[in-house]
């Protein structure tokens, strides 16, 4: 037991050190970029105190807006304080699908730039069975959710056929399916079949209420099913990586696809089922987006729920616990950051800066190494250099 | 110049990588250091070079001591490095490659290279090299590159000159050629430090031989002594350097090649006309110099070249066409010619790649899933059926010594029903327990009544165990001679020529 738990510990470290660190330096950024801080410059003394309330408001701020906020429990109640961590939650289920769909395809050394596509497609099909069809509520949400999740594996998978029957590589590939799919939503939108009656701009009508994933904390929060979804992927992943044959196979091709195909085992299919099981999740993702939260497909429904993912499963080593936690974080940072750009004179943008930097760290560990004087640091350079040479 | 090592000690952790090793290089001497791989012949050498610092002993210089920190306090003294995996850069002529690191600019930053070609020249005449400065690196034989390598080091001045296992890139013409700029060298007075363990070279090149077994120096040889005498040096008891060969007794045949072409991508033939039969209880060895078209041919017997015509049956099967899954489960064992690259996935526990050809079969896959368990313990009997010396079987592969990787590889192959063995320089780096090990296993396939291929680019390797020898020159098999075949005919054949 204690051998798993330094194990964690090991992996955990450098993405630990790198928040610590992008959190200092993006404490100077606050600092700098606010006009009474600046305006204190000839004194040492108040410029320092007001700088470093300043950061401590931003901070504290992005605590309140993403996890507890003591201001909200009046008049409703302790738990009411929780509502920003309901938010965070909300915002990290999809986060954590498209997340877990770079990560699998990292895990077959493959580059997933795709999953942006892949959850617009999700979205849309979740959004046409929702809003088209009655069925009894628990068998909407199903089939509302496996919808999206079989438009985005065909839209995944086609990738890999791709590579693996003409060798296009999949990161140019994934990136032109990005634009069609942005395109091809902003269509779907304008048709008949998907535009809200008596409306000209592009929305489609809510999921009847029987699609809609049910909520998990009352009324109140918009905490809703799609995170014990989310986590069940999560937990599939690991196994389908771990504990299947398939997903031997995935590791075998990512780790030295040569020796995997002398053994025997199949680089094309190994990369065609990867690349569906990629679109599924994210699929899965854009489904539960639309089932939980959203209700109504919008042109902007994806957000950058694709390419933060990207992100996501840096931060998160490209494993799924990792990318669950990482994807958490995120969640945290985007909703507490439209708390601190509301409450203090510090913009949102700050939260890109943080996210940024902990990538900067987490890719650079030699760095993280020489500040903190740790030796040993486990790295996974190799996931983050891998993928664009095929 | 001479160079004088007293007492280096290295540790790493728990292992001593370098035991109190006295050394002493003469001027103008060929000094071989000799010693199976993992035995620390590499870490002295990374000491004298500045890459790494003993943790006790001194090295003195002309008998002077001097502390070398870093490479650069090594070119200083003298002391040049030829490492086995070269330090060029691809896209670089070879003045480039010379010159940086000590670049020549004008005062607005241009490159003066025309001092740098001077020199180089010079020392290349002195030397009898024959050079061209501006041919691009990655466009010349592996032989010629080494040989920029060793210019770079004369070119700063070394007076001694370290070889780290310089012939293991190389194929037997260019060991010779090699062998006879070694000799030039010594002749203009450069010491040189030649790492090995490949005794014939040792022997025809070294002034002394120094025998190095786990960190520690056994004893210093002549080159006089036999190569029965150095290995059991090497490795601490008596080797069989020609394995035992029971006469075969030849069946029917097994693996049949008929009409065979394989092309590549845009349609050129890289192997024609290849008609062969392999019969059971027999090995056929491929000769011939590296590529001349066995890699291609080895690797078309598992269907893993995609441009193939013509007949490959094993058993009466018919190859061609077939998946590489399904190829091997035809019974044939494949141990590819590279194992960190085809053989092996290095991040993978050694438990896992035992089982890399069959982990889609039971016990260890029971419907999707796939049981560690069952990986494990089948693990742990084949890495003890074969004698592989692991801590934990689920440590990576990469941790694994040559040698042990190896026989990873050849317990995976042979542990499937087999009928046809081909094995592609199936001891290429290996030691020499290792090679033992791996030679004894191919006979005893053999004797057990199954065809072998063997691809091997090493003569003594092929004379030890085949049973007839097919010569590859240019993609076509030249000639297909019994074993009994002197060296000399088969060198011949190994050029191209037919008499």
């Amino acid at each position: 037991m204690k051998k798993v738990w330094e194990r964690i510990a090991g992996s955990a470290l450098l993405p630990f050190l790198s928040f610590l660190l992008a959190f200092f330096i993006s404490g100077f950024f606050i600092a700098f970029s606010d006009a009474n801080v600046l305006k204190t410059v000839g004194h040492p003394g108040k410029f320092i105190t007001t700088a470093l309330s300043t950061v401590g408001n931003a901070y504290l701020a992005l605590f309140q807006g993403s996890i507890f906020d003591p201001n909200l429990t009046a008049g409703h109640g302790f738990m009411r304080g929780f509502y920003p961590l309901s938010e965070t939650i909300v915002t990290a289920t999809p986060l954590i699908l498209t997340g877990l769909a770079v990560a699998l395809a990292f895990q077959s050394g493959l580059f997933n730039i795709g999953a942006q596509g892949q959850f617009i497609f999700g979205a849309i099909g979740a959004s046409y069975v929702g809003f088209h069809f009655t069925f009894s509520p628990v068998l909407h949400v199903a089939l509302a959710l496996i919808a999206g999740v079989v438009c985005a594996a065909l839209y995944g998978g086609l990738v890999g056929l791709l590579k693996a029957r003409t060798g296009a590589h999949e990161v140019i590939v994934t990136i032109m399916l990005n634009y069609i799919a942005g395109f091809f939503i902003l269509w779907i939108l304008k048709t008949t079949t998907f535009l809200r009656p008596r409306r000209i701009d592009p929305i489609a009508p809510d999921v009847k209420p029987s699609a809609q994933l049910p909520h998990l904390a009352g009324a109140d929060f918009r905490l809703h099913a799609g995170i014990l979804i989310a986590l069940v992927a999560a937990y599939f992943v690991w196994w389908i990586l771990n504990r299947t044959t398939i997903g031997f196979q995935f590791r075998a091709v990512g780790a030295n696809a040569s020796a995997a195909r002398t053994a025997g085992i199949s680089v094309s299919r190994v990369t065609i089922s990867t690349m569906a099981l990629c679109g599924a999740l994210a699929g899965l993702g854009g489904a539960v987006h639309v089932l939980g939260s959203q209700y109504a497909l919008t042109a902007d429904i994806g957000g950058s729920f694709g390419f933060d993912a990207i992100t996501v499963a840096l931060l998160g080593r490209a494993k799924p616990f990792g990318t669950v936690l990482a994807a958490l974080l995120f969640g945290a940072l985007r909703t507490g950051g439209r708390t601190m750009q509301s409450n203090t004179t510090t913009p949102l943008d700050i939260v890109l800066v943080i996210q940024a930097l902990i990538v900067l760290f987490i890719a650079s560990p030699t760095l993280v190494r020489f500040i903190f004087k740790v030796k040993n640091l486990k790295t996974n350079a190799a996931m983050t250099a891998k993928g664009w040479n095929g | 110049m001479s160079l004088e090592l007293n007492a280096i000690t290295k540790s790493f952790g728990a292992l001593i990588a370098n035991d109190g090793i006295n050394l002493a290089v003469n001027d103008g001497e060929i000094h071989a250091i000799l010693g199976e791989n993992g035995a620390g012949k590499s870490t002295l050498m990374n000491i004298v070079y500045g890459l790494l610092q003993p943790d006790s002993g001194e090295i003195k210089v002309d008998g002077k001591v001097v502390t070398i920190n870093e490479p650069s306090d090594a070119l200083a003294v003298g002391i040049g490095m030829v490492h086995q995996h070269f330090m060029l850069i691809p896209v670089f002529t070879v003045l480039e490659n010379i010159v940086l690191g000590h670049e020549n600019t004008s005062k607005v930053g241009k490159l003066k290279l025309h001092e740098a070609r001077e020199r180089l020249m010079k020392i290349a005449n002195e030397f009898g090299f024959e050079i061209d400065p501006d041919a691009y690196v990655e466009n010349l034989p592996v032989g010629v590159q080494q040989r920029v390598e060793i210019l770079k080091a004369l070119v700063y001045e070394a007076k001694v000159l370290i070889l780290d296992e310089p012939t293991a890139v190389l194929t037997p013409q260019e060991t010779d050629e090699l062998i006879e700029v070694m000799k030039r060298l010594r002749a203009q007075g450069t010491s040189i430090i030649f790492i090995s363990h490949k005794l014939r070279e040792v022997k025809a090149v070294a002034d002394r031989i120094t025998v190095i077994r786990r960190g520690k120096v056994v004893a210093t040889a002549q080159p006089s002594a036999s190569q029965e005498e150095l290995a059991a040096l090497m490795v601490g008891r008596p080797v069989n350097l020609m394995p035992d060969k029971n006469p075969p007794k030849v069946g029917a045949p097994i693996l049949v090649v008929k009409d065979l072409e394989i092309l590549d991508p845009s349609g050129r033939a890289l192997v024609s006309d290849v008609d062969f039969e392999v019969c059971a209880g027999e090995v056929l060895a491929i000769a011939g110099v590296q590529g001349n078209g066995q890699s291609e041919l080895a690797e078309a017997m598992v269907n893993l070249q995609s441009h193939v015509r013509g007949s490959i049956t094993v058993g009466g099967v018919e190859i061609v066409g077939k998946s590489v899954h399904e190829s091997l489960h035809e019974g044939i064992a494949f141990v590819p010619e590279s194992r960190e690259l085809n053989g092996l996935i290095g991040s993978f526990s050694i438990a896992e790649n035992l089982i890399l050809d069959t982990h889609r079969e039971a016990p260890y896959t029971k419907g999707f899933a796939l049981s560690p368990k069952a990986v494990a313990i089948r693990g742990e009997e084949q890495a003890k059926e074969f004698d592989i010396r692991y801590q934990s079987i689920q440590d990576p592969v990469s941790s694994l010594s040559g040698g042990n990787k190896q026989k990873v590889v050849v317990a995976r192959e042979l542990s499937r029903p087999v009928k046809l063995v081909v094995a592609s320089q199936p001891t290429r780096g290996l030691d020499v327990g290792s090679i033992e090990f791996v030679h004894e296993r191919i006979l005893a396939e053999r004797d057990a009544g199954r065809a072998v291929l063997l691809f091997s680019t090493e003569l003594d390797e092929v004379v030890a165990l085949a049973d007839r020898i097919a010569v590859m020159y240019a993609g076509k098999i030249l000639a297909i001679v019994d074993a009994t075949v002197s060296r000399e005919e088969l060198g011949l054949l190994m050029a191209g020529v037919k008499k």
